[in-house]
């Protein structure tokens, strides 16, 4: 069923059960967010995105859209609450943007630019950061308190995207923070690393162990489990440095694992074989290409002459491409033996 | 997997996984099941671990390992008895449910309970759970498949799926989710010695005369070895060289003394991989090849899903792509049909050759990939099998029962402890990758052999203790956990780990059909060092 509201003067035509935020969206219409996240189910926390609905200010992310709403989204009562809020937000936050992860991607930054703050008033009204040492307990990534604007975004992550619920919220008031059961270092709860709640965080409070900024994306398939979830392999020069889930990738939809997300150190790895090596008197001696594959091809051909195309045994790979696969069986069918397999058992 | 992934974990009203440690080995998956989960859908999780989806599941079966289709027989007698099954599906679709139910009938629930170590009362709220949710769906792994019996195991799985009406329908199906990123294109492409690539048997005449004149030579029309027998064959002098792209056997085979053995006798070994891999040092060459992210192909993930790989650097020093290497190893070993410019050329020659593949062309596996079987260029992809009709001569699916068969070694006085093998979410097969990372391996970087806290507590044996674990084939020293997710019997290792390598101990007694190792269930004994 559709409903008539007004957003600004605007008429809009919506859904029914949309809240005024996603109308808002829909139109076009900009409205501030922090605690929202697409991905996630409305938390309502922190109070940014306040619009007038028919004269009552209202979080938009919660407020559901009736048949004839009118909604205003920049009366000076809605500005002064969001600035209020997001002064608070600022009042207890590390104020060193440049020594931060997300300076420039940073949503709190967006929306403090955007409900307009005046730096002699947060002069003022700052307090000094509570000195909690960060959580860098976890090898991938790691949390800085200081930055946390507790919008709750990590753990409704971890409980509906995972689903493992490791992160809650833990103490009250001033002292609130994001924690896992019993206060310990997130390495040693039931958090698996997948580092979803890092890809949602939206602001520098959960940041990359190894600061990864790329130079260019290539999209591509996961090399782990079969699950084959669409990548997007991070490259800085001739390296890989990062790999992103791929959200127009309809198996996965952005989702990853530990090891799809952060196990991919082996690429660039100086263990590397970087020539071809034959075995003389027990001891392997770089070649070239030429010399080992001839030596493999008369290997071949000798023990076929000898013993029969059935004496050679050929094992595949489920990690290799489809191509390879269908080129390596057709090596060996060509010969003369089905002495083809992989690991598909193991 | 017989269905996608989406119509699964979207409509599926019940899940019913055994033999899978899902959030662990397919981890995005399990996100899914979570989700689904918590929308509402019930589980059903069989394992002889408490694992961690068993946590969220509505009813857990711990079951002795081995014991899989006296489960499911069982589960088959309940929905039998109390007439739970999808009496329309089973006329229009099926043939042979009589045999099958009589052969059911016969099935002693009370004993299969005392087989698989769960209460009947368990097995029976399961297969209500199962039977009453339409639809439902099947997940397995090798849980399932490496034993003795799993090819039976998978057949007794079918068999509940069929007798529900869960075959041909979103939401349901038998789905086996496939352990390695191209494991399905690799039997896709005819990796595998008893068929060409599509799945054309070496056998029949018509597709080996096919191959033969495409690939300009007499192809034998008897199915080789599997790689399982390859290794014996090597010890009775009958393969003389083998070639092993992309796998380590020494880590990942069971019985490994004997894989050592054989490897050492070969006149010729090649080994092409990323690594010095455990199995490098018993080649006579080895050949650096590139990594996924090094070089352009496609791979066929758990649901059939063909999708696009693409080059995002170039291969460190002289490490050259497997496409690469075996084009010029063709060429080498005068073969025909070698002169390969990319991988998209490759994909040509597979849909000519491939009925199930004719459709699929680089061009089209840009927007998402295209699950096969994709007949022709106009053909969307079958994300679902059999919703029209089985592959079978008459289109309908076939009843087949099965016998509940013990695994080939059970504990006795000298080795009186089950051991039970799998994966850890934090490394993938032998380690070659994923122990390079500092990271993972600052997550998990030593084996423990997992034991019930029973066991533990009457062999005084605490955490990080060192035991022997011993086995008819080998032996290996790891230390232990005490857990209360194993009962009191059983042991659990990785296979991840070369210096405590759980293969030193497991058997390598096959499957008739499958081949497949029974790397899930064997004796072992356990002491203190």
């Amino acid at each position: 069923m559709m409903l008539k509201i007004t957003i600004n003067g605007l008429d809009i035509e919506v859904e029914k059960g949309i809240t005024v935020f996603e109308a808002a969206e829909q139109a076009g219409i900009y409205i501030p967010p922090l605690c929202h996240h697409p991905d996630l189910p409305t938390f309502g926390g922190c109070r940014i995105c306040m619009v007038d609905a028919d004269g009552k200010i209202v979080t938009a992310c919660r407020a559901p859209v009736k048949d004839g709403m009118i909604v205003k989204t920049d009366t000076e009562e809605v500005r002064k609450v969001r600035l209020t809020n997001v002064e608070l937000i600022l009042a207890s936050h590390n104020k060193d943007c440049q020594g931060c992860s997300r300076n420039n991607s940073c949503r709190l930054q967006e929306v403090s630019a955007f409900v307009g703050i005046n730096q002699d008033r947060m002069r003022k009204i700052r307090r000094s950061v509570e000195a909690v040492k960060p959580d860098d307990s976890n090898p991938f990534f790691h949390r800085d308190f200081t930055r946390c604007i507790l919008c709750g975004i990590c753990i409704r992550t971890c409980e509906e995207i995972n689903g493992v619920a490791a992160i809650d919220f833990a103490f009250r008031g001033f002292h609130t923070r994001v924690s896992v059961l019993g206060d310990k270092p997130l390495k040693d709860s039931k958090c698996e690393s997948c580092g979803e709640c890092l890809v949602r965080c939206p602001t520098g409070a959960l940041y990359l162990a190894k600061p990864a900024l790329v130079e260019r994306e290539v999209e591509s398939v996961c090399t782990y489990c079969g699950v084959g979830c669409g990548v997007k392999i991070g490259v800085r020069g001739d390296r890989v440095i990062k790999v992103d889930g791929n959200r127009d990738n309809p198996v996965n939809r952005g989702d990853l694992c530990v090891k799809g997300r952060f196990g991919f150190d082996f690429i660039n790895h100086p263990e590397r074989l970087k020539k071809p090596k034959i075995k003389k008197d027990g001891i392997f001696v770089e070649a070239t290409w030429d010399e080992a594959l001839d030596f493999i091809a008369d290997k071949m051909h000798d023990i076929k002459a000898k013993h029969g195309a059935d004496a050679l045994g050929a094992i595949s790979s489920a990690r290799c491409s489809n191509e390879e696969n269908y080129l390596f069986q057709k090596i060996f069918r060509a010969l003369g033996t089905n002495n083809v397999d992989h690991c598909a058992r193991l | 997997m017989t269905n996608s992934i989406d119509d699964i974990a979207d409509e599926a009203k019940a899940f019913f996984i055994i033999g899978s440690n899902t959030t662990e080995t397919h981890p995005v998956i399990g996100y899914r099941i979570r989700r689904a989960v918590k929308n509402g859908a019930k589980l059903i999780v069989a394992d002889p671990r408490r694992i961690k989806i068993a946590e969220k599941a509505d009813v857990f079966l711990q079951l002795k390992p081995g014991t899989n289709a006296a489960l499911l027989q069982g589960m088959a007698r309940v929905i039998i008895d109390e007439e739970l099954y999808d009496a329309e599906f089973i006329k229009n679709r099926t043939e042979g449910f009589e045999e099958y139910a009589e052969k059911i009938r016969a099935i002693d629930l009370n004993e299969m309970a005392d087989i698989t170590g769960v209460p009947a009362e368990k097995i029976t709220q399961a297969a209500r759970i199962y039977a009453g949710s339409d639809p439902a769906a099947i997940l397995y792994t090798m849980g399932i498949t490496q034993h003795t019996s799993g090819t039976d195991n998978v057949l007794a799985l079918a068999g509940l799926a069929t007798l529900t009406g869960n075959m041909g329908k979103r939401g349901g199906g038998v789905n086996p989710l496939r352990g390695q990123n191209n494991v399905q294109g690799a039997c896709d492409m005819g990796a595998l010695p008893n068929v060409f690539p599509g799945y054309q048997p070496v056998s029949s005449p018509e597709a080996n005369q096919k191959f033969s004149e495409a690939y300009g030579a007499k192809i034998p029309d008897k199915p080789g070895m599997p790689m399982t027998k390859m290794f014996k064959a090597a010890l009775e002098d009958k393969i003389k060289g083998v070639y092993i792209m992309g796998e380590n056997p020494v880590v990942s085979e069971p019985d490994i003394c004997k894989i050592k053995d054989a490897l050492e006798k070969l006149e010729l070994v090649v080994v092409q991989d990323l690594f010095f891999t455990e199995t490098a040092d018993y080649a006579d060459v080895v050949l650096p090849a590139a990594s996924f992210a090094e070089k352009d192909g496609t791979f066929v993930n758990t649901e059939r899903r063909i999708q696009r790989g693409r080059k995002a650097i170039n291969p460190p020093g002289e490490a050259r792509s497997d496409f690469e290497i075996l084009c010029k190893l063709g060429l080498k070993l005068g073969l025909k049909g070698f002169e390969f410019k990319k991988p998209g050329e490759v994909m040509q020659e597979v849909a000519e050759l491939s009925p199930k593949w004719k459709g699929i062309t680089y061009e089209r596996l840009e927007e998402g990939g295209i699950c096969w079987p994709c007949p022709d260029e106009n053909h969307p992809g079958t994300p679902i099998l059999y919703e029209e009709k089985f592959l079978t001569g008459s289109g309908k699916a076939q009843f087949k029962p099965v016998d509940y068969k013990p695994p080939a070694e059970t504990p006795d006085q000298d080795y009186p402890f089950i051991l039970t093998t799998g994966r850890s979410l934090y490394h993938y097969h032998t380690g070659t990758m994923t122990r390079r990372s500092d990271g993972l391996s600052d997550l998990y970087n030593v084996e423990k052999a997992l034991i019930s806290k029973e066991d533990a507590e009457r062999m005084g044996l605490n955490e990080n203790d060192k035991v022997r674990l011993t086995s008819r084939r080998g032996e290996v020293e790891a230390e232990v956990k005490p857990v209360s997710d194993l009962k009191e019997g059983i042991v659990f290792m990785t296979f991840h780990f070369a210096e405590t390598c759980a293969n030193q101990l497991t058997n390598s007694e096959l499957d008739p059909v499958a081949n497949i190792p029974e790397l899930k269930v064997c004796a072992i004994n356990l002491e203190k060092v």
